[in-house]
This record gives structure tokens, sequence and C-alpha cells, in this order.
């Protein structure tokens, strides 16, 4: 009688248990579409704001400067050169001088140089890609009503232009030129210090060191740092590369610069930050990349008279390559995308000239985005999202990279 | 060829030396790797050197007095004002909600990653948490600025959500450690053996059951340990916090003002042209000390969870 109520009572209960598991199971799918949904809402927002209607108005109407019957878009190289000369000030048309002599500029240089200082389109209004498709009509009906003078197009802020073209501070003539080399200088040094130590490092750690207090503590203390916050790789290197080192990083003892203008805030001292940053993502990829080629790769080789190094060099690390580039390709990546350090070691606000020596002032991509997002104006957050898409792509393809790599060399035991 | 053939005859003519030979290169080498290896040893050192120097110039100063660093609720440099609690409530602020979002999120993606998903849904899903662990701060901080700020501005009306708040900038930074909780704690989960479940699917219990009773609880040190990493990284969390949470110190615990938390100050102070050994200049070490102590004590907890009560299947 009894075991009957019990069985009784566990098959009314089954019903309940299995409604609750369902319920989880659909708790449980919700959550991992509400995850891709974020996904999806991150993409979908930049793109949104890197294409869209802009209405400009230009100081100067194009049409004023045609001469002969020409349209200023298709004047030669001594009629804008002359238009230069005769609008600007003499000041202005010297330095400008000065910076490159306008014989060796090309003529798409000087037509630049026409739009940006004669013409001078200012931004009136900007939209979002998802309003200039759904309210086009309300959007022309607005600017003909309250900028009568200005011009309405559909435009992409991110082009081939914007890519090549240095950084300025106006919205139409802005590009990430700078920003990106600055980018690519920075990790080149990133790299330079932090791949060779880093592997060195690995191989000491998984070949040679014996298992004491001393390899224990360099061990625990490579597993910490990688939880730092990156900001406070950032006040190290303001610290150690900006402040005590400047005599180095600025270029100075080696003679490169005026030692009364010499600072501190260069590449070289960026590059140097997030290479400590990255050093030990990179000894900890390499140390699994070692840890997986087989023993017996080790012994054969010990076996035929190798000494430790022979055996590390042309065999343990050979095999480990592809996992330690991988590795160092997704540290490298991580460091590229990196903007709170090189805030505080001291990324310039506005330079439009490329960097061109480790001893540089320098901005990188990152950087621009974050001063880009942080002006009030709409057509800079459009330039911010158009220079988020050109990092992604760039982040998007070295991590392709590393994938390829993992598949194409790597070899299981 | 010849050479060794040379060799070995003088070898063979000669008492052979079975003598270790000392080898120079060898050592070389051998110190120079452990170099590398004690390299990131001086950058602790720098860290704990530099910052610590620096926060004691801090202390130090005529304008700053220890016992109003923590107990003033006023941060202001200009004004002598230099307590730690408007930062301070802020990143606690910021970091509760991140967490509010991340964990929940988190567990129950890992679960449904770990025990429900097939396969197929499973190598599709992976690298889409990879993905979003890929994208740089930077970017998540316009998300929060143009997308979250706006949409809570419009649940929650243009006049209580203000442009900058704390409150986006909390709920963006759960979803950049959604990620990093859920790939911690599925490789948690993984990590319990198949026959755990067997056993527990052989006493009739429903899939919820297994995966909450027996598979949660084994991995239970794993998960912890996810949850203050993510805590840790959320404490130091900038580029965010920088775009969308607002700038300049303010005492609240509401989410939809404007807060600069820790890291946003350093951030907003260096990012003119710092002059050394200014108050300015000496404030952002001892907050840098500050933010590198918490953290370190985090993970080294978390680390010690996982040492301490990892339960060792063969």
């Amino acid at each position: 009688m009894k075991e009957k109520a019990v069985v009784q009572g566990f098959a009314n209960n089954l019903e309940a248990r299995h409604r609750r598991s369902t319920l989880w199971r659909v708790v449980f799918q919700a959550s991992t579409i509400v995850g891709i949904f974020a996904l999806v809402a991150l993409m979908i927002n930049i793109i949104n704001g890197a294409f869209g209607y802009v209405a400009y108005e230009a100081k100067v109407d194009p049409d004023t400067l045609t001469v002969d019957g020409i349209p200023v878009q298709e004047q030669s190289q001594e009629q804008l050169v002359a238009r230069l000369q005769s609008t600007l000030s003499s000041g202005a048309y010297k330095k400008l001088e000065n910076e490159k002599p306008f014989a060796q500029r090309s003529r798409e240089e000087v037509y630049q140089l026409v739009v940006e200082r004669i013409i001078r389109p200012q931004v009136v209004e900007v939209w979002n890609l998802w309003p200039s498709l759904t309210q086009a009509d309300k959007i022309r009906a607005t600017v003909a009503q309250d900028h009568p003078g200005a011009e309405l197009d559909f435009i992409s802020w991110l082009t081939t232009d914007f890519v090549t073209r240095p950084q300025t501070s106006e919205a139409f003539t802005a590009g990430v030129r700078t920003a990106i080399l600055g980018s690519l200088w920075t990790i080149l040094f990133t790299i330079l210090l932090a791949f060779p130590i880093g592997v060195g490092a690995a191989i000491y750690l998984e070949e040679y060191a014996a298992d004491n207090w001393l390899n224990r503590i360099i061990q625990t203390n490579i597993n910490n740092l990688a939880g730092v916050p990156s900001i406070v790789y950032g006040i190290l290197g303001l610290a150690i590369f900006v402040r005590a080192l400047e005599p180095l990083t600025s270029g100075e003892v080696f003679g490169l610069v005026d030692p009364t203008t010499a600072n501190g805030r260069t590449v070289l001292s960026a590059g140097l930050t997030l290479g400590l940053l990255v050093l030990p993502i990179i000894i900890i990829n390499a140390q699994e990349a070692i840890r997986a080629v087989p023993r017996s790769l080790r012994n054969a080789s010990y076996g035929v008279g190798a000494t430790k190094w022979q055996t590390v060099w042309s065999h343990v690390l050979p095999t480990a390559m592809p996992g330690i580039l991988t590795g160092t390709i997704l540290a490298v990546s991580r460091a590229i995308g990196e903007t709170a350090p090189l805030v505080v070691v001291g990324a310039s606000t506005a330079i439009s000239f490329d960097p061109a020596s480790p001893f540089s002032k320098f901005t990188t991509l990152p950087i621009q985005i974050y001063q880009w997002t942080s002006r009030p104006q709409d057509e800079f957050r459009s330039l911010a999202a158009a220079s988020i898409l050109v990092l992604l792509v760039l982040l998007l393809s070295l991590n392709a990279s590393a994938v390829l790599l993992r598949n194409r060399f790597s070899r299981r035991f | 060829m010849a050479e060794l053939a040379l060799k070995n005859t003088e070898k063979q003519t000669s008492t052979v030396n079975l003598r270790r030979r000392p080898r120079w290169g060898e050592t070389v080498i051998q110190a120079l790797l452990f170099f590398s290896g004690f390299f990131s040893i001086f950058t602790t050192l720098g860290i704990v050197y530099e910052l610590g120097k620096e926060a004691l110039l801090f202390f130090q100063m005529p304008e700053v007095k220890l016992l109003d660093v923590f107990t003033s609720t006023k941060w202001q440099p200009h004004t002598g004002n230099f307590g730690i609690w408007p930062l301070f409530t802020s990143t606690l602020l910021t970091t509760t909600i991140a967490m509010a979002i991340a964990i929940p999120l988190g567990l129950s993606v890992a679960i449904y990653l770990s025990e429900y998903a097939k396969p197929r849904v499973r190598s599709l899903l992976k690298p889409i948490l990879e993905i979003l662990a890929g994208i740089p701060t930077i970017v998540y901080g316009y998300f929060a600025l143009t997308f979250m700020t706006p949409l809570l501005r419009q649940i929650f009306g243009r006049d209580v959500v203000q442009i900058y708040n704390t409150g986006s900038a909390g709920l963006v930074m759960g979803l950049l450690i959604l990620p990093l909780i859920t790939s911690m704690t599925e490789d948690a989960l993984s990590a319990v053996p198949r026959s755990l479940r067997e056993a527990a699917y052989g006493v009739g219990g429903t899939k919820l059951e297994v995966a909450l009773q027996i598979v949660v609880p084994a991995a239970l040190s794993g998960i912890a340990a996810a949850v203050i990493v993510g805590i840790s990284r959320a404490i130091g969390e900038t580029m965010i916090v920088a775009v969308a949470a607002g700038a300049g110190p303010n005492f609240t615990l509401n989410p939809f003002v404007g807060a600069e938390t820790i890291t946003g100050h350093i951030v907003r102070i260096s990012g003119g042209d710092l002059s050394y050994d200014s108050v300015d200049y000496n404030s952002i070490f001892a907050l840098g000390l500050f933010l590198f102590i918490v953290t370190l004590v985090l993970n080294i907890i978390s680390q010690a969870i996982v040492r301490r009560f990892r339960e060792v299947y063969e």
C-alpha cells in the first residue's frame, strides 16, 4: 500500500520535473540567443553609423572657382596652385610650401588642399544608415526647409580615400592613414620585445627549469601578470619608458632629435609598453605549444647524441612553431586593439604627419576611434564607426591567418 | 665525412676521454633563456616599485591627507579634495551591473553549450564567443555610447537618464565579460567526467537535474574562479567607462547619472600632456597601485580556489 503511494507520488512528480527541465532548457537557449543578439546588435550598430545621408554646406561655392569654363575638379595643378596662392594669406601659403613644396605634390594632393582650405565643406547634419533608408523623403524635406543652401548626399564614411588620407580636423577630409601607420610601427616594437623574450621564457620554463621555488615563483608571477589590468601597464610604461628612459626612447642619446624638444612619448615607448602587456600571454601560449611536443621526439634526439640546445633548436621549436606563432598572432591582435595603456603613455591627440621613425609621436587606430567617439558631433561618430570597421577587418584577417596557420601546419602526435 | 673519420681514428689511438666536456655555447644559451624567464619578475618589480614610489610621493604631498583619502566623499584635485569614495562607488556600480548581466547569462550559455547543445551547434557557437572575446574594448565603448545609452534613454525617459551614465557602461561591460565567464565555465563543466552524468541518468535524473545537481557542483571551483576573474576584469576595464560613464567624479549609486570610475579617471587625467610630479601625475600612480593590488588579490584567490577545491577525477 505504502509502496504504491510512493510510486504514485513519483509518477505525479515526474511530470513536474520534466516540465521544469524543459523550462530551464528554454532559459539556457534564450541566454545563448541573447548573447548572439548582442554580437549582431554590435555589428549592425557599427554599420549603421558608418553609412548614411549627410547634409553639408560649402563655405565657398565650388562653381565660383570655375576658370575659363573649366570646373575646379578638372583644373590643372598649376591652376589649382595659383588659386591657393591668390586665396590664402601669404603666411599660410608659405607654411604649406615649407611642409612640402607644391612642385613635389601630386595634383590629387593639391586638389585636396583646395577642397580643405578654400571650398571647406562643413557638415550640417548627419543621419545614420537606418533612418537614411527608411525616411529618405523626410530627411530631404527637412534639409530643404532648414538648410536651403546645403547639399544632401548618401555617403559611405568608409572609403579607400578614408584609409589612405592623413588625419585632419575636418570630418570630410579626415583619414586614418596616420593611425594605421602608427599602429603598425607600435606593433613592430611590441613584437621585437615580446616575441624573443616570450619564446625564450617558454623554452626555459618547459625545457630547462627544475621544479624549485624560484621557477615556481616565475611561473606564478607570469600567470598573475596576465591578469593585471592593461591600464596598470600604461602607468608602468609612463614611469619607465616615457620618463626614466626618456633619453633613450626620445632618441636623444642617438643625437636624432633636438634635446630641448625631446619627449619620451614616442612610438618606441608605446611599443615597449604593449610588449610588456602581451609578454605573459605569449609565454603562456608558447608554453602550451611546447608542452604538446611529445617526449619521444626529444628522447630520439638525445639518443643520437644531440645536446639539450640542439634538441630544442632542431626538434622541439620547429614542431612547436605553428602553435607558438598562432599564440603570438592572437596576442598581437590583442595589442593592436589596446587603447587605455596608450592613452596613459601619451598618444598624441592630433597629428597629421605619418610616423617616420621609432622616435616619432604617434597615434594608433584605437586611439583615433576613442578621440572621434568622445567628440559630441555626429559626423565624428560616423568617422569612428568607419575606423572601427577598418580595425575589425585588420583584426579579423589576423585571426583568420592564425586559424589557417593552426589548421595547416599543426601536427597531432 | 672525412673530417669525422679522421677524428674517429684519432680518438681510437689516444685514450678516449669520456668526461663531459664543458660546452660554453650551451651555458650561454641557458643563461639567456633564464634571463628571458626571469624578465617577467622585473615587470612585477617595476610595477610594485614605480607605482609604490609615486604613490608614496602622493601621500606625502601637503595637500593630501591620508585620513581624507579614505573618508572624504569628494575627489577634486584642484580644491585639494582627495577622497577615493566617489571613484570607488562608481567602479563598484559598473562592476556590479556588469556581473549581474555576465554571471547569469554566462553560466546559462556555458551550461547550454556543455550539456545541451549538439556538437554541430557547439562548433558554430564557440567561434562566435571567440569573436566576441576578440573585439577591442573601445568598440564596446562606442556600442555603449551609441546604442545602449539611447536605448536606456528611450526606455526610462530622457530626463531620468543622462547622456553619460554608469548604467549603460555597466551593461555593455557585462557583454564584454560574458565570453570570458562562458569559456572558463564551459571548460570546467566539460572537465567533469562522462561517468558522473551517466550514473545520474541511471538513477532517473532529468537533464536539468543532472546538469544542476551533478555537473555544476562538480565543477564549482572552476565556476567560482571564472566569476572572480570576471570581477577582476570588470574592475580593471577602462575604455567602456572612459567613453560612456562620464567625466567627473560623482558620489552616487544612481546608475542613470554620469560618474567617473577609477580607471576612467586615470585615462581622463593622463589624456592631456601630464606634467611630471604634479598632484595629478602622482595620483594616477596611487590609483593604479590600488587597482593592481585589488586585481592581484582577486586573481590569487581565484587560483587558490581552483587548486584547493578542484575535484580530481581520474
